[in-house]
């Protein structure tokens, strides 16, 4: 039997499910990549049974898998396979001027909600108690809408400066339902209480998703025999390990682009540039800084919904390896169709009958792919749409840079024979080996992240002390998220000082990687000193009075 | 013209409120979704001009005392505003027959809506800046000599607080202490008026409808609403291009920092700095002034022409920076020592923006 010290990579995108399979050395030994399918677990497992038949691969040497997926998303979108969600809100009497899912589509609110409430309590944002929980409100909250929910999704005001309340509602959660999915807001977001709430109860909400895709993930792996460690990837492209990702599925919700940028650092071993992911409809162009993706500084929207996510900061145009080029009167259109994965048969250059993108980058000398070459009386229209795309591509690579420096751009993803060698502001252009799989890459480079994002009241030791407390924290996350603890260091902090408030107050960010292979023990002693950190929260002389 | 606020109406008045805030008055999509919520459960509220009401009717101004980051978690019960109007009335032994918002600029533009939908009163087309300033007594009514006490300050719990001062200053540091032990966050009511005086020069008239005019010419021009937006308010465009530069912090509770844009397209080569303490103070380029305190300087998205404030600014974004003029009663002499250059600390005269564009042309 060999010894397995491989990683299989898959990423589900739109288009297509890709897969890759990489070495102890870092060598990509294989990969593929097929459509998707609807029911998304028959792509994942056709992309896993391709890439373990390729050529060279033993399957037996597969030790870890990770999965990206935009999946989550999609579901949110379709109101498919929706859990109905118990959605207890901690803050009263605050917080009832804008109740629970107010703004949320009707539909989607009617899909997912099971019932709603305010109760009294929650945190102020030095810590106090904002009022004493009302545990009875709680348990008759439970009693009410118990048996039509399949989880329940907790939500306290500044969680962020104190989980306690969260923790205990847990509690009585467990107490009154037993093993149901529960969400709590602080381990899912920051300070912004709808946005948050809306996140976690999105959370609760897509909770069957992650277990079917982590069933059908499973299901396909042991069709050849293997039981290797699951990882899915999150929003910056680092990993969680599977339970955690079945109790906080939302966090995988932006993981696709994430994949991409991260895997166009690992294949090029460029740690900050621009990173263009050019597939067959659509260019997402994002930012490498210090190996991850740069983030958004404001929540995204989520099928209509506010969160406050940090997702990777793009920009999307649409333009990709399938835009449909055409004539329409005098002026020559781009997209915004695109042939998608029916690229093989509809290309001219596949001896199809459209004019795309992919005909132009070819007609242009760009790339040398199919067997046909377009015909003159299409020279001109192929010319002028390659040139409009160029000053589309140039124009979104200006809005996404942040300095006036010339950068480097990775060019990865199927379509990216568009990119030209020469772009105003680029430095140059890098094609990386494996760009049509970088995603798949990402997913498994197998860093393990943590993040903190939590108010301090500066004390004693002042802002370096509020900065060690952060830093430790998110050290600990990662570590307990599986992280080697001799790798792990702090890759990004951020203060925030808050406006109005006469005592010092501030917000910081701070997120900690590794690369994966901590021990068990080491897991386990990380997990406990973040559970004795919760304990501290919980001050038995405060919620004695509850 | 009565009107009412309805969903529409607010809406619009609500992207008016975060141009007219000038950078700072707090987030608008909260006490938007509050008032919404409001004139959902108890209907729409009537919007009415000064001149529709009796000359010795009781106005009562009001807002949120605190910290953006609190506002954003810790939203409001909703019943503030009746407790408020209970004790003023209780205190001055009148009925306060109209609500106005103390700051028409940011979120706080908006609360008193909410308030009002609840207890089925009017707002009065005015407010007391016509823009956001960031202290208590940076209002109209304290320019026109109207005391700020009594005022009133409560939370969500159902605290209350009178305060009877000797000045607006002390109002300012006793408010802003008691704001803290609330939690970060408070409502209150300062500068309680009569219509006659509020008519005559102790408020900026006409700033409801200017916020809901804003942000139906912004919906209505949806292909180019920033060219529509400067028509509507006649402003002044300083630059377009995009932010290189944003640095905050911290001084004495106020957040102060700078914003550098860079001009692309027509005003490439051109660098904006923007100084600003909760709201944008001034606009320099080479060190010449384009733009202060008290008139307004907005930073805005250049594509939807919706404001960007102070705390949301970042590096990248596509902004377009334009200026207009503050209401004249900011221009007079007692003006300008509230909130002119001056009163922020800076060395240099207060000259109207058309001046400066007009010098420049």
């Amino acid at each position: 039997m060999p010894r397995p010290d491989c990683r299989l990579g898959i990423d589900v995108g739109g288009t297509n499910t890709d897969a890759v399979i990489i070495d102890p050395a870092d060598r990509v030994i294989a990969k593929a990549k097929v459509p998707c399918t609807p029911d998304i677990t028959g792509g994942i497992a056709a992309a896993i049974d391709s890439v373990l038949r390729a050529p060279g691969v033993e399957p037996a040497r597969i030790s870890h898998v990770m999965l990206g997926t935009t999946h989550a998303t999609n579901a949110v979108l379709e109101r498919r396979n929706l859990r109905r969600v118990a959605v207890l809100r901690i803050g009263g009497p605050a917080t009832y001027a804008i109740r629970p899912m107010y703004e949320w589509p009707r539909d989607l609110a009617r899909t997912v909600s099971a019932g709603e409430t305010i109760v009294d309590g929650g945190i102020e944002f030095d810590g106090r108690d904002l009022s004493p929980l009302d545990t009875d409100a709680i348990a008759r909250f439970l009693g009410q809408v118990g048996g039509a929910a399949d989880g329940v999704a907790i939500t306290s005001v500044f969680a962020p400066v104190s989980p306690r309340h969260e923790l205990l509602a847990a509690e009585i959660v467990k107490r009154e339902l037993g093993e149901v999915h529960v969400s709590l807001s602080h381990e899912i977001g920051s300070i912004g209480l709808l946005e948050r709430e809306n996140a976690t109860i999105l959370n609760g909400a897509l909770a069957g998703v992650a277990r079917d895709v982590a069933e059908g993930m499973r299901a396909a792996l042991a069709a050849h025999h293997l039981r290797p460690t699951r990882f899915f990837a999150q929003n910056d492209g680092t990993l969680m390990g599977l339970d955690h990702a079945l109790r906080y599925p939302v966090l995988t919700i932006g993981s696709g682009p994430a994949n991409s940028v991260r895997g166009a650092a690992f294949l090029t071993g460029n740690s900050d540039s621009l990173v263009a992911d050019v597939g067959g409809t659509s260019t997402d162009i994002g930012v490498l800084v210090n190996g991850f993706p740069r983030e958004s500084s404001q929540g995204v929207e989520i099928g209509g919904i506010r969160t406050n996510f940090r997702m990777p900061d793009l920009v999307t145009i649409a333009l990709g390896g399938g835009t449909v080029v055409c004539r329409d009167r005098e002026e020559t259109r781009l997209g915004p169709r695109s042939v998608g994965y029916l690229i093989q048969q509809e290309a001219l250059v596949f001896g199809g009958p459209t004019p795309t993108l992919t005909d132009s980058a070819v007609a242009a000398g760009r790339a040398a792919i199919g067997e046909a070459k377009p015909g003159r009386r299409h020279r001109r229209l192929l010319a002028e749409a390659l040139a409009r795309a160029d000053v589309m591509l140039a124009e979104a690579i200006d809005r996404v840079k942040t300095s006036k420096a010339d950068t480097p751009l990775i060019a990865v993803g199927g379509g990216s024979i568009l990119v030209p060698d020469r772009i105003p502001g680029i430095s140059e252009v890098i094609r990386p080996e494996h760009f049509d799989t970088a995603n798949a890459v990402g997913a498994a480079i197998a860093a393990v992240s943590g993040q903190v994002d939590r108010i301090f009241q500066l004390r004693e030791g002042g802002r370096t002390a509020a900065l060690d407390e952060a830093a430790s924290e998110a050290r600990e996350r990662a570590v307990a998220a599986g992280a080697d603890p001799d790798t792990v260091e702090i890759v990004e902090i951020e203060e925030i000082p808050l406006a109005y408030l006469t005592s010092p107050t501030v917000r910081i960010r701070a997120k900690a990687a590794g690369t994966l292979g901590g021990l068990p023990e080491q897991r386990f002693q990380a997990d406990m000193a973040r559970q004795a950190r919760l304990a501290d929260q919980l001050d038995p002389a405060e919620t004695a009075a509850t | 013209m009565k009107r009412l606020l309805d969903t529409d109406s607010l809406r619009a008045m609500a992207r008016g409120c975060a141009i007219l805030g000038a950078g700072g008055g707090g987030d608008v999509y909260l006490d938007l979704l509050q008032a919404l919520q409001a004139i959902e459960e108890y209907g729409p509220v009537p919007l009415m001009d000064l001149d529709e009401l009796p000359g010795d009717a009781l106005i009562m101004p009001g807002g949120g005392v605190g910290a953006p980051t609190v506002v954003i978690e810790k939203i409001a019960n909703g019943n503030e505003g009746e407790r408020l109007r209970d004790q003023l009335e209780h205190l001055t032994g009148r009925q306060v027959a109209a609500l106005m918002a103390a700051e028409i600029g940011g979120g706080n533009g908006i609360v008193p809506v909410a308030w009002a939908a609840r207890m089925g009163l009017p707002m009065v087309d005015a407010d007391g800046i016509g823009r956001a300033f960031p202290e208590i007594p940076q209002v109209a009514m304290h320019l026109a000599g109207i005391p700020p006490s009594p005022a009133v300050m409560t939370d969500e719990r159902g605290n209350m607080v009178v305060f009877q001062t000797i000045s607006g200053d002390w109002m300012e540091r006793l408010e802003r202490a008691a704001a803290v032990e609330f939690g970060g966050i408070a409502q209150s009511t300062e500068f309680s008026l009569t219509v006659a005086q509020a008519r005559d020069g102790a408020t900026v008239r006409n700033s409801v409808s200017l916020a809901i005019r804003i942000g139906e010419a912004l919906t209505n021009a949806p292909d180019n609403p920033l060219t529509a937006l400067i028509a509507e308010i006649g402003a002044f465009r300083l630059v377009t291009g995009k932010v290189l530069d944003v640095e905050r912090r911290m001084t004495s509770g106020f957040t102060r920092g700078t914003v550098v844009v860079e001009g692309t397209g027509e005003d490439a080569g051109r660098l904006v700095r923007l100084e600003l303490q909760n709201e944008h103070l001034v606009a320099l380029e080479r060190g010449h002034v384009l733009a202060s305190v008290p008139d307004l300087i907005t930073v805005l998205d250049t594509e939807t022409a919706d404001a960007i404030s102070t705390e949301r600014i970042r590096y990248g974004q596509r902004v377009t920076v334009i200026a207009f003029a503050c209401d004249p009663v900011w221009r007079t002499g007692r003006g300008l020592e509230v909130a002119g250059p001056r009163a922020f600390g800076y060395e240099f005269d207060f000259v109207p923006v058309e001046e400066i564009a007009r010098a420049t042309a």
